[in-house]
Order: C-alpha cells, then sequence, then structure tokens
C-alpha cells in the first residue's frame, strides 16, 4: 500500500511540485521555536476565510440581490431553510469574527515589529488585505437590505461627495443612482461574492508567500535565519508542520468554542454584531435615529465625526487607515519587540490602545458633546502615534537584545 | 494607567446619564419562551386584536403550530379565519396605501418586531396609551408619542388618563411630563390580568426573534 502511494507521490511530483511545495512551507519551513498565543490570530482569519466563503456560498443558494426581495429572502433562510439560520448566523457571526482576530493579528505585528524590516511588504500586503476586508464587510452589510444596512451606506457613499469637483459623480457612479436602491445591491452584492472574495484570496497568498520567503519574526524580534546549523536549518528553528500545526489546532478549538456559544446563544450580541434597526427592511423614506456602522469600523467612524468640516472628516478618516500603511518606515526603532523597546514607545502604545478602543466606543454612541471632544483628543492620540513615531521610537532601546532564543 | 481608566469610565458614565431622557422607564416583560400555555394564549389574542391590521408574514400559521405546540387541525379551526392554507405566511388584506391614509401610517410587519423592538420596549408600549382628544383616536403613547396606532386592546385595558408632575428644566422653566398612567375607565380584565394578557403576546412574539434556540432545542430533544 505504502508503495502505491508513493509511487502516485513520484507520478505526481513529476508533474506537479507537490512534495517540494509541502516541504517548502509546511514540513521544512522553519518558524522561530518561541510563538506564542499571540501567533494564533494568522491561522485563524484562514480558518474564519475559509468560513466565510463556504458559509457563503451556501447563503447565495437562497439569496436574492433584489430590493423587493432581499429582506424576505434573508428572512426565508433564516425560518425555512434547514440549518438556514445556523449558516446565516455562521457568516454573519464570523464578519466579526474576521475583524476580531484580524485586529488581534495587526496588534502582535505592531508590539513585536513584525512589520520592519525584512519584513515591510508582509505589513503592506496584510493593511491591502485589511482594506479589501473593510470594502467586503461594509459591502456584505448591505445585502440583507435592513434600516441599518439602506442608511450605513447612504452616510459612507455620500461621503464620497464631499470631494471637491468630482465627488458628487463619484458617488453616483458607486451608487448606479441618485440614492441607494435596487441597482446599488446589485453591484455591491457582484462585488461582496465574487470580486473582492477573489482580491481577497489572492492577497492572502502574496502575503503567506511573501512572509514564507523572509521567515516569521517572533516575540523576541529575533532574527533566526543568522544562525543555521551545517544543514542550513536555523537553530532556533522548528518545522511548521508538525510542530504549529499541531499548535494550531488549540488555538482553533478554544476559537471554535466562543464562535459557537455566539452562534447559538447570543448571534446579534447585543446589537453589535447584528444590529437591532436592521430586523426592519429598508425604507428610503424613514431615517433612523441613529445610524452607527457595525462595531469594526466606529473608530474610523469617530474620526470622521471628530472633524468639525465633512471634507476633511473624509480626509482625517482616510488619513488614519492609510498612516497604518506606512508603519514599517515611521518606526526608527532597532529593536523589533517591544519587549526590548525604550519606555517612551511603550508608553505610546498604551496611549495608542486606549484611543483606539475609545474612538470605538465613542464611534457607536450618538453625538455628544463630550463624545465629540473626547474623539478629538483621541484622533490627535491616533495619528500622533504614527507621525510622530520617527522622533520617539529609538528612545531608550535596550542596548542588550539576545543573538539566540534563551530558554528561560 | 489605573487613574486614567477610573477618570475615563466616570466621564463616560455622566455622558451616559445626560444622553438618556425619557421619563417612561422600560418595564420587564419577564420573556419565559417554555411557558406553552401562555404562548398559546398570545396567539389567541394576536389572530383577535393585530393581525388585522398588523401581518406577520414572514411566519407560516404551520410553523407558530408547531412552535406552541398546537396541532393543524386546531389551528385551522381556531386561529385561522379568512381562508388561508396553513402554510401560509400570516398576511393581511388591508393595502399599504389604505392603511396609510387611515392611519397615517402603514402598520409594520410584527415577524421581527421582538428583534427590532426588544421585548421589554414592546410590553412597556402595550401598557402605554393614555386618553389625549388633541389625537384623532382620542389616545396617545406615552412611550412612543403622536403613535398612529389606536387603543384596540382598549375593551381589555379600558382607558389609562395620564398623571402629570412638574419638572424643572436647566433653564428655570417648569414643563409639564407624564408621570404615570391610571385606568380611568375599567375594561374586562383587571390591571393584573391585562399584564398577564400582554406577557402572553410578548412571548409569542420573542418566539418569532429566538428561532435557533427553539431549533437546537428541537434537536437536542431528539438526539
Amino acid at each position: 500500500m505504502s508503495r502505491m502511494l508513493k509511487s502516485a507521490l513520484g507520478w505526481m511530483d513529476d508533474r506537479f511540485p507537490l512534495s517540494k511545495v509541502w516541504n517548502e512551507h509546511l514540513a521544512e519551513y522553519y518558524a522561530p521555536k518561541n510563538f506564542n498565543w499571540m501567533y494564533y490570530f494568522g491561522s485563524l482569519a484562514i480558518l474564519v476565510l475559509v468560513n466565510q466563503i463556504i458559509t457563503g456560498i451556501f447563503l447565495t443558494i437562497n439569496y436574492k440581490p433584489d430590493a423587493k426581495l432581499a429582506f424576505d429572502s434573508v428572512e426565508y433562510i433564516m425560518r425555512d431553510v434547514e440549518w438556514g439560520w445556523l449558516i446565516r448566523y455562521m457568516h454573519s457571526t464570523g464578519a466579526s469574527a474576521f475583524f476580531v482576530v484580524v485586529y488581534l493579528h495587526m496588534f502582535r505585528g505592531l508590539v513585536y515589529g513584525s512589520f520592519k524590516k525584512p519584513r515591510e511588504l508582509v505589513w503592506t500586503f496584510g493593511m491591502i488585505i485589511y482594506v479589501a476586508l473593510m470594502a467586503e464587510a461594509f459591502m456584505g452589510y448591505l445585502l440583507p437590505w435592513g434600516q441599518m444596512s439602506y442608511w450605513g451606506a447612504q452616510v459612507i457613499v455620500s461621503l464620497f461627495g464631499a470631494i471637491p469637483y468630482v465627488g458628487e459623480d463619484l458617488a453616483l457612479w458607486l451608487r448606479g443612482d441618485y440614492v441607494i436602491s435596487d441597482a446599488t445591491l446589485n453591484r455591491f452584492f457582484a462585488f461582496h461574492v465574487i470580486a473582492i472574495p477573489l482580491v481577497l484570496v489572492i492577497l492572502v497568498f502574496m502575503h503567506i508567500v511573501a512572509l514564507h520567503a523572509v521567515g516569521s519574526n517572533n516575540p523576541e524580534g529575533i532574527e533566526i535565519k543568522k544562525h543555521k546549523d551545517d544543514k542550513g536549518v536555523p537553530l532556533d528553528g522548528i518545522p511548521f508542520h508538525p510542530y504549529y500545526s499541531v499548535k494550531d489546532l488549540v488555538g482553533v478549538a478554544v476559537f471554535m468554542f466562543i464562535f459557537a456559544l455566539i452562534i447559538f446563544y447570543m448571534p446579534e450580541m447585543g446589537g453589535y454584531f447584528l444590529e437591532h434597526a436592521n430586523f426592519v427592511p429598508a425604507d428610503p423614506l424613514k431615517t433612523p435615529e441613529h445610524i452607527a456602522p457595525v462595531w469594526y469600523f466606529t473608530p474610523f467612524y469617530a474620526i470622521l465625526r471628530a472633524v468639525p468640516d465633512k471634507f476633511l472628516g473624509v480626509v482625517a478618516m482616510a488619513g488614519a487607515i492609510f498612516v497604518l500603511f506606512l508603519l514599517p518606515w515611521l518606526d526608527r526603532g532597532v529593536n523589533k519587540s517591544i519587549r526590548y523597546r525604550g519606555p517612551v514607545f511603550k508608553a505610546a502604545i498604551y496611549a495608542f490602545c486606549i484611543s483606539f478602543i475609545g474612538l470605538g466606543y465613542f464611534g457607536m454612541q450618538p453625538v455628544t458633546e463630550v463624545g465629540t471632544w473626547f474623539s478629538r483628543i483621541f484622533s490627535l492620540i491616533y495619528f500622533a502615534f504614527f507621525l510622530l513615531m520617527p522622533f520617539y521610537s529609538n528612545i531608550g532601546q535596550d542596548k542588550y537584545v539576545p543573538e539566540r532564543v534563551e530558554e528561560k | 494607567m489605573k487613574k486614567l481608566s477610573i477618570v475615563l469610565l466616570v466621564l463616560i458614565s455622566s455622558q451616559l446619564l445626560a444622553a438618556g431622557g425619557t421619563n417612561i422607564e422600560l418595564q420587564s416583560a419577564n420573556v419565559n419562551l417554555e411557558n406553552k400555555a401562555s404562548l398559546q394564549r398570545g396567539a389567541k389574542y394576536f389572530v383577535n386584536y393585530c393581525l388585522s391590521c398588523h401581518s406577520a408574514k414572514q411566519l407560516r400559521y404551520s410553523r407558530m403550530g408547531k412552535d406552541l405546540g398546537i396541532s393543524p387541525e386546531l389551528v385551522e379551526l381556531n386561529l385561522m379565519f379568512t381562508g388561508e392554507k396553513i402554510f401560509d405566511g400570516m398576511t393581511i388584506s388591508m393595502r399599504p396605501k389604505d392603511a396609510e391614509k387611515w392611519f397615517g401610517v402603514n402598520p409594520p410587519d410584527l415577524s421581527l418586531i421582538a428583534r427590532s423592538r426588544g421585548a421589554d420596549w414592546l410590553y412597556t408600549y402595550l401598557k402605554s396609551f393614555y386618553i389625549d382628544e388633541s389625537r384623532p383616536f382620542g389616545v396617545d403613547n406615552a412611550l412612543f408619542p403622536k403613535v398612529g396606532m389606536p387603543h384596540v386592546l382598549s375593551d381589555l385595558q379600558g382607558l389609562q388618563k395620564a398623571v402629570y408632575k412638574d419638572v424643572e428644566l436647566e433653564d428655570g422653566t417648569v414643563k409639564k411630563v407624564i408621570d404615570r398612567l391610571e385606568i380611568a375607565e375599567p375594561g374586562r380584565m383587571n390591571e393584573k390580568e391585562f399584564d398577564k394578557a400582554m406577557n402572553d403576546l410578548v412571548n409569542l412574539w420573542s418566539t418569532w426573534e429566538n428561532l435557533q434556540n427553539l431549533s437546537v432545542k428541537d434537536w437536542v430533544g431528539k438526539s
């Protein structure tokens, strides 16, 4: 039997680099041996992506991208399609879970300096994935055709109208109509189910190829490729498979526990994952009292609202995302990991986290004077964190950084 | 770090207090999906009092019967009045255009009302109609001012009148706000009975929301 398998594999390998790819990316891909729990979120992001694609295919089978039918077709999935409610909740919870794991994945990169040389492109591809993911989530949220779907899309697309000269035409071009309408729903559906997912999958592939070319960073920020044995194997590396494939399964198990708890017991997550107002069919004549995007967009929404001028608000919001792309070139620190960074950088990370979460909170709330001022302060901290980084990032770094992963 | 978070918490909570300004508090609906008798009474009230103006089109009669433990024969006999089929959704024959002429708004479909409004809101809403001669139907709602809906349950509850109190605003002016509602003309039910009936209705609507729980229960029960 094993001889037959071996000859089948040999036949395959003569025609397709199966063993080669397996070895290069799994069995003989050497990852640092000191990964901690924060390294789960990359593989979890792939898991959620697969979940979204598979549940998405099943949803597409019964969903109707038509302004007259969309809302009812979602309810049809929820009530009449066998296990439809489960598929729909897996998809809607998966959207939020995607952002949870991606935010934690980005945070991991931030604190351990995984974006620094030679991994700038890994970070850049990752950032493009993040932007594509935001577009994917935004367009997907229109599809249930509830009040919040409709008015959320109305607000966001109208932001393009604030751009001087071309703005109104651009918004019109995006919507395909003067307001969000059936035409908009159709094109958003096309983008949500095929265009952006395709881009996402290709980008994820490039993200991983770029990562495997330079090798993974680790919590110590050590370059394991500097110390290799005579066979060229990094001394502090262990093969991804089986060591990390098995370790990641533990992360998958924990994730699935939490994921299942939410799906079965609190799929709306108190209105944060599925907003209450979205259970009312879209009504172009009735604006809801309070329009708020889903939680994962609220930090940027708060920045938008913090700026008194609409166009400058849009610029600030876009800038808040764009500045993340520049991170590898803004950070001038020599040491990678936060473990060996200076106190100013550590304090800046704290301030950044507080302001990001604070912005997320105020982005969900109705506009108040206090909220707006807090959003302004947090926005300033957010931008200061990035734009002042060239000046503070190399202050007071540790002199001693270990060459090898040390046993503790 | 700790100090900062305390300062933040205080500021945030004071902001929340400032934001909430409705003078009527939501009452707890005490939703209980296990009480089949309550759910069945809720279905009775629903088809008798709501279903002529409000549809629940996402919900089939058959599904309601199944969830509530009522046989299809009994559903057809007691809950269906106008020649629908058991697998039909609960629709109405009032045309939206007419409804808008008569009530000012088209009465919303109630299939998802518990999800969009929440059980406590619905329970409080149903109990908050009071006499207001300035309104077209002679009643207004304390939770939903200038509501288009007449008090269709007045033969059960009777009519309530509002008791006002004076509240001093920040700028020194005094404003009359509703303090509480009192029964002015009794109906067929006393207050306790009416509360129970409204609880039945809200329980029913909540089953339409918690589909996944019911399905999982069915599934776990079978294995």
